[in-house]
């Protein structure tokens, strides 16, 4: 036999290293991945430790018991207004407030009225205008505390204010709740009637304009480029430009939206309609992306089968492309509407950080969104805000987590094999 | 290229082409190739990979059109009329020359969906009754009928290789096309439904004017009764298929059909 080289070796001993070297090399790369992995799921762990520890305090809040005598300290109003829709302001103007306050003193010693919110006089208003018959004796009211007692029933106080709302616990005048206001209110100064309903609903709103221009835009511009549009040089850079709008900063967008929507076209500015504007700018791009991968995505078999029997091009995106691409298009839109969602700087350009006390009313009203009220609250000095924070908090990643569920579930309904 | 005129007299030739080109951009795919299909006839194009007789076969119902670089000309005829005119409807043409592809694709709906779509978007059935029929009477002539018919609402994906090839010919024929293009239809089967297939052309013969391109020599002596034999482009023989099997006139085609090459 004639060789030029000597048959390969397989059992020798640098063959032997090499193979070892393999399967170290095999070994390490699986633990880098393992660690990789419980590296991130250490974070995600910690993460939703802290937000829930914090935050599920957030959705309650301390009550104190606080008797009120309506015939010691009578509240004079002319009963025939309660039920006029100024009747707030004839319960204010009989100087409730300042019954309520006395009352306090009078049941929690010197600073009984510092120990309740200095909202909670509305609470004994709302109670009475349900039932004007209040007026005529004594009841026991739950009012909302001050940030202050709130805090440290919950987490517990040193010095004398500690002592006090110790005793206060001992002689259960205190109750912890659910906090309603919290899911019923706008922002507030006050943490005892600052509520998350406000932004909800702004974000709400604003996610929901932005899926209407964005989707029905983004879907189109990328049935056309994918199925109508010449391939040359200009949807070449059309293409680009999509691209790179994709990854251009939020911010941008921001001032974007400032200069040519408020600026110029001079819509409403803090409002849901602008935000949502701004957040299609942001998202068509995503949209338009995600939808030409899916409608790429539909075996080109399909499109000579309904050509063959004589579909029109129309009828073939209509018919058969489209549905075949709407679980990857829904896929996409939901992401690009999730981060949508979660976006905080090109709001701020248009106005949407402004402290508004209402609850949005309509699209073109002053209104704030979620990520924004986190901002906003983080920022406050009172102490309560700290978990009104992290339960807004948790109230966002709610929604987004929803929004995913919902991503996922229309993928799967939608999703047909070939 | 020297033909053979004499077999060729088909009196009333449902397709005509003269003198086609075909190109993908600055390349051509077919070299000046005339043909007559006939009514009653089945016609087989042979010929090695990449010869054009796929190309050719597509440029006949004008799916060519949807390849953005390719370009034809020529003539081809359908009944006389060219068409390749500006007044020939593409999506008409398509109806009347119905097309049957090399990968059974049937669409992800029902069974009777797939088989009632061409009918249901060129208004053939104007009520569900009337759809009904059609439906029945075409997966009747695809021979699918026994096999499906108590399973219609089923995807028309989850039959078998064979099955849903048959299913595409009854979307095909739904639409009562005048000729049936088929682009190697069996070539993703197993020999019991290729079988089967090769029945169903014998059984449509005389309905619809049928074309077929295949690999498979014995399959074109089988179904076909005209047979092209396309070589790198080009329009080699074209004759009565006993004839191109047994005593071809052509030196190329004489070395294809006997295994010289291809």
């Amino acid at each position: 036999m004639n060789r030029e080289t000597a048959p390969t070796d397989w059992k020798g001993a640098a063959m032997q290293k090499r193979i070892a070297g393999r399967y170290a090399a095999e070994r390490r790369f699986k633990l880098f991945g393992l660690g990789a992995v419980l590296l991130s799921g250490l974070f995600l762990a910690f993460l939703l430790f802290v937000m829930v520890g914090n935050g599920l305090r957030g959705f309650t809040y301390t009550n104190v018991e606080v008797p009120i005598d309506f015939k010691a300290m009578p509240l004079t109003v002319d009963a025939s207004r309660l039920g006029d829709a100024d009747a707030d302001q004839a319960i204010a103007d009989a100087g409730l407030a300042d019954i309520v306050a006395f009352a306090a003193d009078e049941a929690l010693g010197a600073d009984g009225a510092k120990m309740i919110s200095e909202n909670a006089w509305k609470e004994v208003r709302t109670q009475i205008k349900a039932d004007p018959a209040i007026l005529q004796g004594k009841t026991v009211f739950h009012l909302p505390a001050s940030s202050e007692v709130d805090i440290a029933a919950k987490e517990g106080a040193k010095g004398a204010l500690g002592a006090k709302v110790d005793a206060l616990q001992r002689d259960g005048k205190l109750s912890t709740g659910i906090h309603w206001p919290f899911f019923k209110n706008a922002d507030a100064t006050d943490p005892a009637v600052a509520g998350i309903w406000g932004a909800l609903k702004g974000s709400v709103l604003t996610i929901f304009i932005a899926f209407l221009i964005a989707f029905p835009t983004g879907v189109l511009a990328a049935l056309y480029l994918e199925e109508y549009a010449p391939k040359n040089r200009w949807t070449d850079l059309i293409e680009v430009s999509i691209n790179n709008l994709a990854a251009v900063p939020s911010i941008i967008f921001g001032l974007l939206a400032l200069a040519v929507f408020i600026n110029w076209f001079g819509i409403c500015q803090a409002s849901p309609l602008v935000g949502g504007l701004t957040l299609a700018l942001m998202t068509m791009p995503v949209i338009v992306i995600a939808s030409r991968n899916a409608i790429k995505s539909v075996p080109p078999s399909i499109r000579d089968a309904a050509l063959g029997v004589g579909a029109s091009p129309v009828q073939v995106v209509f018919h058969h492309v489209l549905p075949l691409a709407l679980p990857g298009i829904l896929t996409g839109t939901i992401i690009g509407m999730a981060r949508a969602l979660g976006e905080t700087a090109p709001l701020l350009l248009v106005g949407m950080r402004a402290f508004i006390g209402d609850v949005p009313g309509g699209i073109c009203s002053p209104s704030t969104v979620l990520p924004m009220q986190i901002f906003l609250w983080s920022d406050e000095v009172d102490r309560g805000f700290v978990e009104k924070t992290s339960a807004a908090i948790i109230v966002l990643l709610i929604v987004l987590l929803s929004m995913n569920a919902l991503a996922i579930y229309l993928r799967n309904k939608f999703e047909k094999r070939w | 290229m020297t033909m053979t005129q004499d077999d060729l007299t088909i009196a009333d030739p449902k397709m005509t082409a003269k003198g086609v080109d075909v190109f993908y951009g600055q390349k051509q795919a077919i070299n000046d190739v005339s043909i007559d299909v006939g009514t009653d006839l089945v016609t087989a194009f042979i010929g090695p990979s990449g010869c054009g007789k796929s190309t050719f076969l597509r440029s006949l119902n004008r799916m060519n059109d949807t390849v953005a670089s390719a370009r034809v000309t020529g003539t081809i005829l359908l009944d006389g009329e060219d068409i390749y005119a500006p007044s020939m409807d593409v999506v008409q043409l398509r109806a009347r020359v119905g097309m049957v592809f090399q990968k059974p694709n049937p669409f992800p709906k029902s069974i009777y969906d797939n088989v009632g779509y061409g009918p249901r978007i060129h208004g053939l059935a104007p009520s569900k009754a009337d759809l009904d029929v059609i439906v029945e009477r075409a997966l009747v002539r695809a021979g699918l009928w026994d096999e499906v018919k108590d399973r219609l609402g089923e995807s028309g994906t989850a039959l078998s290789g064979g099955q849903q090839q048959r299913l595409c010919i009854a979307r095909a024929i739904a639409v009562d096309p005048e000729v049936i293009l088929m682009d190697e239809p069996c070539s993703a089967l197993d020999p019991i439904a290729t079988a089967k297939i090769e029945e169903l052309i014998h059984e449509l013969r005389g309905k619809y004017a049928i074309v077929i391109v295949t690999h498979n020599m014995q399959q074109a002596a089988r179904v076909s009764q005209r047979t092209a034999f396309f070589h790198l482009g080009t329009l080699v023989e074209y004759g009565k298929t006993t004839d191109i099997f047994t005593n071809p006139k052509q030196e190329r085609t004489k070395d294809y059909i006997t295994g010289r090459y291809g």
